[in-house]
């Protein structure tokens, strides 16, 4: 599927922003990335959404060189960058404007079912909350079927009840579409709920540190011991990234560890 | 209207609501004009005030009718809207294509954005002479002058506009591959069309300032003529008609361009919007 091969990313400053990343993403598999900031981890999705260029090494999708935006990758920003013009419907059928108008209406009105706002058709973006924008910026990127979505911190500004409620949306979306999810985000327990596996990255340059399996059955709960286990895991590995050199990460820092952005 | 309501909106009435009151202030801002032309009316009549020079409202509306029944209004309105209308179309048109062009290609901003922007420190009255020597005295010399006073606040709020498009918006269409054109078409465009319309409407004014002064420098018809006329033959209330039929047409025009536009703005959050919500 989507393949990661020792790309790097510096920037015309000089600035490293990603050394040698080696990532691949099964159909379907559910990845989550960590990690402190300045660890590229934005960078790396732009690169994957072809709105920037690595410097070297290749992205590949099902085997074809992704350099450009492509039909086939799809992003939710960190904000829901929504169109201020155009109603709830418009914006979600904003990227299927060539497909027919029948198959465009479906679309969007078996989308607005799915995250729960039908009825909002005709709703201006100005008169939704900051969840339900995100959900319809979901919609919207789903609606033109990719096979890699893109997340970027996509609920990192949303209250923790209305981010739990996502992640089931989105973990409902998913488990319907199959789509194959690459989330950045700096919440850990965010992504030891959605993800399959966490990549942990490790700032200047940005690498990848560690990966930590989530083999944890759906729907997972958040106060059980295994889960727990799984967040302990990645923030030593977290603490671990940020003193690399010294010992590696002693049992017993999560409290460091928990502050660490 | 049933029972119910009625009591219900004559309680409201009797405890001040606050829709009521906000009527009522709307109407406070005619208190001023109206004393005005009472005590002007008054003034002439009791003979404090020489009508010659100060038209009480009387002679004014009297002069108006005149004007409309002879047909008079209509020929001196239409001479200057018509050429209000092309001045503002050829200056809106000129300074909506390089407001865009400076605004979306740096290499073109660099290269006319500063003369535009040392033309546009000349007050534009001053170009009267040059314009008459250019192109006489007639038709082509006014609309020009007009044009130039429309282009420039249409050039700048364009330009602004595209400037301060949210780069973030600009990278949604680049996620769904829109080709250039689509993206001004369907990202562009929506984006800059709030500062569009309120330059439009700023370069709407001044193409009847401008006309003024236009028809003040030498016309056979027009109301800027009327002025004109008003003035050599003594009779202020022939000016104080035309200078009412300016204002009532500009108000008219403006009115007209922000209805027209109104449908396409209706999605801003702003307080232009909350006043109605």
């Amino acid at each position: 599927m989507l393949k990661l091969d020792s790309v790097s990313r510096i920037f015309p400053g000089g600035q490293e922003a990603l050394r040698n990343i080696v990532l691949e993403l099964a159909q379907g598999e559910v990845v989550a990335m960590v990690g402190g900031s300045g660890c590229g981890k934005t960078t790396l999705l732009r690169l994957v959404a072809g709105l920037d260029a690595p410097s070297t090494g290749s992205i590949e999708l099902d085997g074809a060189d992704l350099h450009e935006p492509s039909a086939d990758v799809g992003i939710i920003f960190q904000e829901p960058r929504l169109l201020p013009w155009l109603s709830v419907a418009d914006n979600i059928a904003f990227g299927i404007a060539h497909l027919a108008r029948e198959e465009r209406e479906a679309r969007v009105s078996r989308a607005l079912l799915r995250i729960g706002l039908a009825g909002y058709e005709t709703r201006w973006p100005r008169e939704l909350s900051g969840g339900q924008a995100q959900r319809v910026a979901i919609a919207r990127a789903l609606v033109t079927q990719p096979k890699v979505l893109l997340l970027d911190e996509p609920f990192s500004a949303l209250d923790a009840f209305t981010r739990a409620s996502l992640h089931e949306h989105l973990l409902a979306l998913w488990e319907t579409d199959r789509v194959s999810l690459l989330i950045v985000t700096h919440d850990v327990d965010e992504a030891v709920t959605l993800a399959d596996r966490i990549v942990v990255m490790q700032p200047k340059p940005g690498r990848i540190f560690t990966e930590i399996g989530v083999d944890l059955p759906r729907p997972r709960n958040r106060r059980s011991d295994e889960f727990h286990a799984v967040s302990r895991r990645v923030l030593d590995a977290l603490d671990g990234s940020l003193t690399e050199g010294q010992s590696s990460a002693a049992p017993g820092k999560t409290e460091t560890a928990a502050f660490w952005w | 209207m049933s029972d119910t309501t009625l009591t219900h909106a004559r309680a409201e009435t009797a405890s001040g609501s606050p829709r009521r009151a906000f009527a009522w202030k709307g109407w406070i801002g005619l208190i001023l004009p109206v004393i005005l032309a009472i005590g002007l009316e008054w003034g002439v009549r009791a003979g404090w005030l020489e009508g010659r020079f100060t038209p009480p409202p009387s002679k004014i509306a009297g002069t108006l009718g005149e004007l409309f029944a002879s047909g008079e209004w209509f020929r001196h309105a239409l001479a200057t809207g018509w050429r209000v209308a092309i001045g503002f179309v050829f200056g809106a048109g000129a300074g909506i294509v390089l407001g865009t062009l400076s605004g979306a290609v740096p290499m073109i901003r660099r290269l006319i954005d500063p003369t535009i922007q040392a033309l546009r420190a000349v007050p534009s009255i001053a170009w009267v002479p040059l314009f008459i020597l250019w192109f006489g005295i007639f038709e082509t010399s006014k609309i020009t002058l007009i044009a130039v006073g429309v282009f420039f606040p249409v050039y700048l709020g364009v330009l602004g506009a595209v400037l301060s498009i949210d780069r973030k918006v600009i990278e949604v269409g680049r996620v769904f591959r829109l080709s250039k054109l689509e993206t001004g078409r369907r990202i562009l465009l929506p984006a800059t069309l709030p500062a569009l319309v309120t330059s439009l409407r700023a370069g709407l004014g001044l193409g009847w300032m401008f006309v003024v002064a236009a028809e003040i420098m030498g016309a056979s018809e027009g109301l800027g003529f009327l002025l004109v006329d008003g003035q050599q033959v003594g009779r202020s209330d022939l000016i104080v008609s035309a200078i009412l039929s300016f204002a009532f047409l500009g108000f008219l025009t403006d009115a007209l361009l922000a209805a027209a536009t109104r449908p396409y703005l209706r999605w801003r959050d702003d307080l232009s919007t909350a006043e109605k919500a």
